[in-house]
């Protein structure tokens, strides 16, 4: 089966060594895809070649099989929601939500389409506000609702939740998914955080230095990462080479990637002393020095040792690399 | 606490009272004489007074649709579109600004007067018998406003365009909107504050304006060149009536283009990137942009050319040929080594650094009050400190003139004209405004714990304001400060009405040199006023 929206080994270069791409994805319709990576991981790029606002050195994008790598941004109706919003101060509420509107014929069709769109967004009865007047979170969700209002074929946005205060942000963070699930429309959005990747969208395409390392479900990437970057990107990691990594049971010279809460403490198995302990409240991260001096974290009960104790820790569950 | 709170409301107003009786009182004594029978009743049965007062408004008006006509597509073409020789042309294109008023307005009068370079060039070109044109009424002076006040509106675009945050385009393009949807509902909506700024400017530049006028006006009155004509011929009633109903349309144009702005708050809500200039890609047209810029900046420096260039002829040498027969040094030789052309050089230069100087001190002591201390007056404060600009030039002669020649020291009426004191007062008045602003907005944009830091860290107060305040603020004190210099340097509308023999600025002497027909030495003066105005306003535009 072939995806909704296509990226076909599109490429975007910069200068003559600085290069995004050649990347491919399916994207299936109504699905919702994150781009997660680092600052300067061709992300932002991507999502800017998918507006059209980045014309590509290479490759084809399409949406429903029809060809938009030359559609100008104009007439390639994707929604964007930018990461400052980019709400027009000039506007209120109801013009910044009508203004993709404006091809419309008859005016009681343009409010009732902006009405519509306010209302998917929990903002009722908000036209004739001044964008200035709103809060952080009720800005984002005008972003939202403009974008949406002219009922594009696929929905951009780029860092959605980053201009948000943290306490905001995760319950922000699932009326976004759920207004999305509702209007149904696929979308691809941009993020360097990886707990918003996992909670907003469906899959995950990570990239790094301007190419994808890996695309899957989170449990994929983060059970089963087919690198070491998505290894230690995605969620926290230790890695052990070659002796530690054959005490927790690897055979051959391979790099073994162990996450913190698969290590336990125990009898016999990896040596090293406990360096440091920070209490989170259920649990504790221990910072263990091996003898080799290789530092790693062990995820356990709060008492499971302590600082200056000599321990041994055993891996229940390792990525082989 | 409340022993420094109550020093500094004392401050306060005491700083009100100073600006009050600077700013205010002079205005007021004028409204109220004016208050007089028959200078009322001459001032409206005179068709002329009429006439004066409906050509400063349309000259105003016009002049702010040229400037506009030339300066918005300027700046379009130099924020957006990179071509060849675009950053050197960026900086030349607001040359005008360098030329004093009266010294671009001579510069014309050599360049396109009937006896200029051009005319000479066309007569002897096609054998006529007199000069093709006469550089004279409203078009004359309509070519300078054009000329000089275009880079208003061409700067405050340009300031807007790089204000305005790419992604409100982009956001306009990913709805649907074609290029001329973004420009007229998206780009113009947010430059409009830019614009509305710079019509003001402009409309109160014009409107103020004197020199050209004066010199090219001829039988067209404008209110202006009619208050000094009047005062000129010992009706001061009549002059103050006349100040009067030119205040009166100067507040009223303000209100109007006021009210325009609107009170949106204009400001993109994220941390604007402006859009890059974009290469032009077809080598025709870059070619023809790169021309006609190059061919722009030819006729810009047009006036400075031939300001330099008569500069050079020696009085009575050049008569009929189309370029000067002999060059040589002269006129500077005379302008620096006789006591008598060297007098008023130092006047201007002692009366703008001195000026210049108090409205410095004063528009510190305005912004700590008004910004740090937060007085009750400093709404009082700020008022009067912006107020002088919102009145043209002549308003505040006219004002300064009848006030201070009375000894009335019980009404705060001292007899200051004819005394040394009187040009720099005015100067002070004007340059009130300049540097008023350039302090008050970087004092709001200075964070206060950087002085809070500086404290905890041991600074005293003076250690504080030298160290860390005054650096800071430097930029917007160094731009205020050279533009007050600037202003009173090269003023003429002041100085006309208030100047004695023994303080005569450059102005007076450059029109008196006129007046002798010492073209050379008037030229000299000119390119020396320029010169000086180009240093100081780029020493001020330094970051």
């Amino acid at each position: 089966m072939t995806g909704f929206l296509q990226i076909q080994a599109i490429e975007k270069r910069w200068g003559h060594d600085v290069t995004v791409g050649p990347i491919s994805l399916d994207i299936s319709r109504g699905e919702i895809l994150a781009l997660l990576g680092p600052s300067g991981s061709g992300k932002t790029t991507m999502l800017r070649l998918l507006a059209g606002f980045e014309t590509a050195d290479g490759g084809r994008i399409a949406v429903a099989n029809e060809d938009v790598t030359p559609v100008p941004p104009a007439q390639r109706r994707f929604g964007m929601v930018f990461q400052h919003y980019a709400l027009f101060p000039h506007l209120d509420v109801g013009q910044n939500v009508g203004f993709g509107l404006a091809g419309s014929r008859e005016r009681g069709s343009v409010e009732a389409k902006v009405a519509a769109a306010l209302a998917l967004v929990d903002l009722r009865g908000y036209e004739r506000r001044k964008v200035h007047e709103l809060s952080g979170g009720q800005q984002q969700r005008v972003a939202l609702a403009r974008a949406l209002a002219p009922e594009p074929r696929v929905l951009l946005l780029d860092e959605p939740l980053s201009n948000l205060d943290p306490a905001l942000r995760e319950r922000t963070r699932h009326e976004l998914r759920e207004v999305i699930k509702r209007v149904g429309i696929t979308t691809v959005f941009v993020t360097h955080e990886q707990e918003e990747a996992f909670d907003l969208g469906d899959r995950i395409a990570v990239l790094n230095q301007g190419r994808l390392e890996q695309v899957g479900v989170p449990d994929e990437l983060y059970e089963h990462p087919t690198n070491l970057f998505v290894a230690t990107f995605v969620g926290r990691a230790n890695v052990f080479r070659g002796r530690s990594a054959r005490a927790l049971g690897a055979n051959g010279d391979g790099v073994l990637v162990v996450r913190p809460e698969r290590l336990r403490f125990a009898q016999a198995g990896l040596p090293g002393i406990v360096r440091e302990r920070r209490y989170i409240g259920a649990a504790a991260f221990f910072l263990i020095e091996g003898d080799d001096h290789e530092r790693f974290e062990v995820l356990a009960e709060p008492d499971a040792a302590k600082v200056g104790a000599r321990v041994y820790v055993e891996a229940t569950r390792v990525i082989a690399l | 606490m409340t022993r420094r709170l109550r020093r500094s409301d004392l401050a306060a107003a005491a700083l009100t009272l100073l600006l009050a009786w600077l700013v205010i009182y002079p205005i007021l004594v004028v409204g109220v004489d004016a208050a007089h029978p028959t200078a009322l009743t001459a001032f409206f049965t005179r068709p002329g007074e009429w006439a004066a007062l409906w050509a400063s408004v349309w000259i105003s008006l016009v002049s702010v649709i040229l400037a506009a006509a030339i300066g918005v597509p300027l700046a379009f073409l130099f924020e957006w579109f990179d071509f060849p020789g675009r950053k050197t042309l960026g900086a030349l294109i607001a040359l005008p600004v360098v030329l004093p008023p009266l010294v671009g307005v001579i510069a014309f009068l050599f360049l396109y007067g009937e006896s200029g370079f051009i005319a000479r060039a066309v007569q002897s070109v096609f054998h006529l018998q007199n000069a093709p044109w006469r550089l004279q009424g409203a078009a004359a002076i309509l070519l300078v406003h054009a000329y000089s006040m275009y880079v208003y509106f061409y700067l405050f675009t340009r300031a807007g365009l790089a204000k305005l945050d790419v992604s409100m385009l982009e956001a306009a393009q990913a709805l649907g909107a074609d290029r001329r949807a973004t420009l007229w509902r998206v780009i113009v909506p947010l430059l409009r504050p830019s614009l509305v700024g710079a019509a003001m400017l402009t409309f109160m530049t014009a409107l103020g304006s004197f020199s050209a006028p004066y010199i090219f006006g001829g039988g067209f009155r404008v209110m202006t060149t009619q208050i000094v004509a009047t005062k000129l011929n010992g009706d001061l009633p009549l002059a103050m009536v006349e100040t009067v109903a030119l205040a009166l349309v100067a507040i009223a144009g303000l209100v109007i283009l006021g009210r325009t702005e609107g009170d949106d708050i204009l400001v993109a809500l994220g941390k604007g990137i402006a859009p890059r200039p974009r290469p032009i890609r077809r080598a025709s047209v870059r070619w023809l942009a790169a021309i006609a810029g190059w061919g722009l900046a030819v006729l810009l420096l047009l006036p400075h050319l031939t300001l330099g260039l008569v500069s050079l002829v020696p009085y009575g040498a050049w008569t009929t040929e189309i370029l000067p027969p002999v060059i040589n040094l002269e006129n500077y030789r005379r302008l620096f080594s006789e006591a008598e052309r060297l007098r008023p050089m130092w006047n201007s230069l002692w009366m703008a650094a001195a000026s210049t100087a108090v409205a410095v001190a004063l528009a510190l002591a305005g912004g700590w009050l008004v910004v740090r201390r937060r007085v009750a007056l400093r709404r009082a404060i700020e008022a009067l400190l912006a107020l002088p600009w919102a009145l043209p030039g002549t308003v505040f002669a006219i004002a300064l003139a009848t006030t201070f020649s009375v000894h009335a020291p019980l009404r705060l009426r001292f007899v200051l004209v004819g005394t040394a004191v009187i040009l720099p007062l005015a100067y002070l008045v004007r340059a009130l405004p300049l540097t008023g602003r350039g302090v008050l907005a970087a004092y709001r944009q200075l964070d206060p714990s950087l002085e809070e830091a500086a404290a905890s860290l041991g600074a005293g107060r003076w250690r504080t304001l030298g160290r860390v305040t005054l650096p800071q603020l430097r930029p917007g004190l160094a731009a205020g400060a050279s533009l007050a210099f600037v202003a009173a340097l090269g003023d003429i509308v002041a100085s006309i009405v208030l100047y004695t023999y023994e303080t005569r600025p450059v102005s007076i002497e450059i029109l008196s040199s006129l007046r002798l027909s010492e073209t050379g030495v008037a030229a000299a003066f000119g390119v020396v006023l320029m010169l000086v105005s180009a240093v100081v306003l780029g020493v001020g535009a330094r970051r």
